[in-house]
């Protein structure tokens, strides 16, 4: 069992040294993500304001945008040198390795949202100190089924050709459940009187899913990478 | 790590659709032996060395290392066996260093840090192991990607054209590396062009054609003509 | 299965010409009228585009997992019949909910999960048809995901209050009007298993031709 998590940590620190070094992935995702954020601000203020309860929508569709593209880059790295041949051929367990990639892709996503969520609280006046706990819950199960999907399916599709317009065409009917329940559920928290069972509520549906999800992932990993 | 013995690939085919990589592919090696595929680009060298290499199941035939299967050994059997692959398998934004410690962990190897250190001092790179790969030249990053395939030790050794862009000196170092490998009892396979360098070198060689076996002898010399007589 | 391919769709195509008699003979539901005759088709195409995913969920576990590579055949078949009453589902239930709730679409959680379950199957014949060789076993994987949207859309509706009818609608219905629904569940069905099994078949077929296209010039 632990030498999962240590191959896993391994390819964890492996990607974060590549990404300190270049700091391109991060950058371009970070950039990407306020600008998704700004366009449809802008597409929604009407009169100088914007409608309540865009907030969260526009939040989570920054996310998944910006998250979609992070996935593609990560993988395009592995595929760069090959490098992803020598991941595979290690004697390590094949889930070890999803699941190394997977942590990576969830600190980056981490660190995007991180600067995401004030910037939605700053445009849009959303309440975002008001329940940090549950609201860092939130995001945090979200990004983490939205993720755990993504990176299978990147990793997927990594040999196949038209690789970058297949993967959100893949993702999203499937990862929209956990993008609703993100969505509502961070609304519920936005809302002028905050509705914590309602919170609470989606909070529990996005565990649910994240335990299948992951499960699903870890188990399909391996006969689906093998050619 | 317990080696084998001897490799049999059965019968070995491997389709793509309707296109056949490889097709009734049937040979046995022993360990101790330098094995060439030798054929023009499109033979399916590539393809099966990754069969070898459990990394591309074959759609017909069986690979035996000893007396086990692929799919029974799995992860035991990844860990005897080495691949340097046509791009390197080396991270550019990465040092020497970094590349081989990270592999190192990856594969498992008892005492990082002390062999990490005498696989930059087999490359010859103990001076340059912390600078960017993306600086190395070819030949140097080969030098790497040769040690890095062989940190844990491996007993069956794949190597896709690894004589690509080298100069005399770096061939030579590469040959003779290859050679002490074969002393020490690994199994050797290797897919080239270079018929010079391969000549002498080889104990076996296997022709490869359009996926098919055209032929496989084991004499020592005189490889080009044998190599144009089984390819015409 | 295969012997019952032709009287299978002899029969439902037999049923299907008779249905809009019996389906005309059937008694108005109270508030909605004649739109809701509508529900003898779009009823049996919903669950049939439920039951097209399970099938499609399970051969491909039976492929990725227990390597039978005939299943894949299956897996694709059930994935176009899914696309197919998927389809239908999608086109019979708005005609409906036009009439009936004033809207074409309410983003309710049912309608908004068969949407999305109807998504999927398109992008996994997508996948498989762009996706190049070996695209068989990521579109398998990929299905399984698919395959667990299922409990959640047929669970929705009774968990939220929607506008959609509930799931106890149809055991609780009056003989008169179980007779059509039940009718055109039968021909439904039956057209159902008769296009799997034809189109598994020639998949399965297909795939015999390669492989002795393969075996060709072997010994």
């Amino acid at each position: 069992m632990s030498e999962f998590f240590r191959v896993a940590w391994h390819i964890v620190r492996k990607d974060m040294t590549v990404e300190i070094r270049s700091r391109e992935i991060l950058f371009t995702t970070l950039l990407f993500a306020v600008s998704v954020v700004l366009v449809f601000s802008f597409a929604i203020v009407r009169e100088g304001r914007a409608p309540d309860d865009v907030a969260a929508g526009i939040l989570w569709v920054a996310i998944s945008f910006a998250g979609t593209l992070a996935m593609g880059r990560t993988f395009e790295r592995e595929r760069y040198n090959d490098t992803l041949r020598a991941l595979m051929l290690a004697p390590a367990d094949r889930p070890a390795v999803y699941t190394g990639k997977l942590l990576g892709l969830l600190l980056l996503l981490g660190l995007v949202e991180i600067v995401l969520v004030p910037l939605v609280g700053l445009l849009f006046g959303a309440p975002i100190f008001s329940y940090p706990i549950m609201l860092i819950t939130l995001l945090a199960t979200g990004t983490i089924g939205f993720a755990a999907v993504g990176t299978l399916f990147a990793a997927m599709l990594v040999r196949v050709r038209s690789r970058d317009t297949l993967l959100p065409v893949l993702l999203y009917p499937i990862t929209i459940p956990v993008m609703i329940a993100g969505v509502r559920g961070t609304a519920a928290l936005f809302q002028a009187t905050p509705d914590e069972p309602m919170a609470r509520f989606w909070i529990g549906l996005l565990i649910f899913w994240d335990a299948i999800f992951l499960t699903l992932a870890l188990w399909t990993f391996e006969p689906v990478m093998t050619e | 790590m317990n080696g084998f013995a001897r490799l049999a690939v059965t019968n070995v085919a491997r389709h793509y659709g309707r296109r056949k990589a490889l097709s009734q592919i049937s040979f046995t090696c022993d360990a101790g032996e330098i094995v060439g595929l030798l054929g023009p680009n499109g033979a399916g060298k590539s393809t099966l060395l990754n069969v070898l290499a459990t990394l591309v199941t074959p759609s017909r035939g069986s690979v035996q290392y000893g007396d086990r299967s692929a799919s029974e050994g799995g992860a035991e059997i990844r860990g005897m066996i080495g691949m340097l692959g046509h791009d390197l398998f080396l991270y550019p934004e990465l040092t020497a260093r970094e590349n081989l410690t990270f592999f190192a962990q990856l594969y498992g190897v008892t005492g990082v840090a002390g062999t990490v250190t005498g696989a930059l001092d087999q490359a010859g790179l103990s001076e340059r192991a912390d600078d960017f790969v993306s600086s190395f030249s070819r030949g140097m990053r080969q030098r790497v990607a040769l040690e890095r395939a062989l940190l844990h030790g491996p007993r069956l050794i794949l190597l896709d054209e690894p004589f690509t862009g080298l100069d005399q000196a770096s061939t030579a170092a590469l040959v003779a590396r290859l050679q002490e490998r074969q002393r020490a009892g690994c199994l050797i396979i290797l897919a080239t062009h270079d018929l010079d360098v391969a000549d002498g070198l080889l104990s076996r060689a296997i022709y490869l054609k359009d996926g098919r076996m055209v032929g496989t002898d084991t004499e020592s010399r005189g490889l080009a003509d044998r190599y144009r007589r089984a390819i015409q | 299965m295969r012997k019952l391919t032709t009287p299978f769709i002899g029969l439902s195509a037999g049923m299907l010409l008779v249905a809009p008699w019996i389906i005309n003979a059937a008694p108005y539901e109270s508030t909605m009228g004649l739109v809701q005759k509508v529900f003898y088709f779009h009823f049996p195409s919903a669950i049939l585009f439920l039951v097209a995913s399970l099938i499609c969920g399970v051969h491909s576990f039976r492929f990725l997992f227990m390597k039978r590579q005939s299943a894949d055949a299956w897996a694709l078949s059930a994935a176009e019949l899914g696309l197919l009453f998927g389809a239908l589902t999608l086109v019979t239930g708005p005609l409906w909910a036009r009439k009936a709730w004033g809207v074409w679409w309410v983003w309710d959680p049912r309608l908004t999960s068969s949407l999305l379950l109807f998504l999927i199957f398109a992008s996994y014949l997508m996948l498989r048809k762009y996706g190049g060789p070996g695209s068989e076993r990521l579109a398998a994987g990929m299905a399984l995901f698919g395959m667990l949207n299922v409990p959640f859309i047929y669970v929705s509706v009774n968990v939220w209050r929607t506008l959609h009818p509930q799931t106890s609608v149809v055991p609780t219905l009056p003989t008169d009007m179980g007779i059509p629904l039940w009718f055109c569940f039968a021909a439904f069905t039956m057209l159902f298993l008769a296009l799997l099994t034809l189109r598994a078949t020639l998949e399965l077929q297909r795939a015999r031709v390669e492989a002795l296209y393969l075996a060709e010039d072997e010994a």
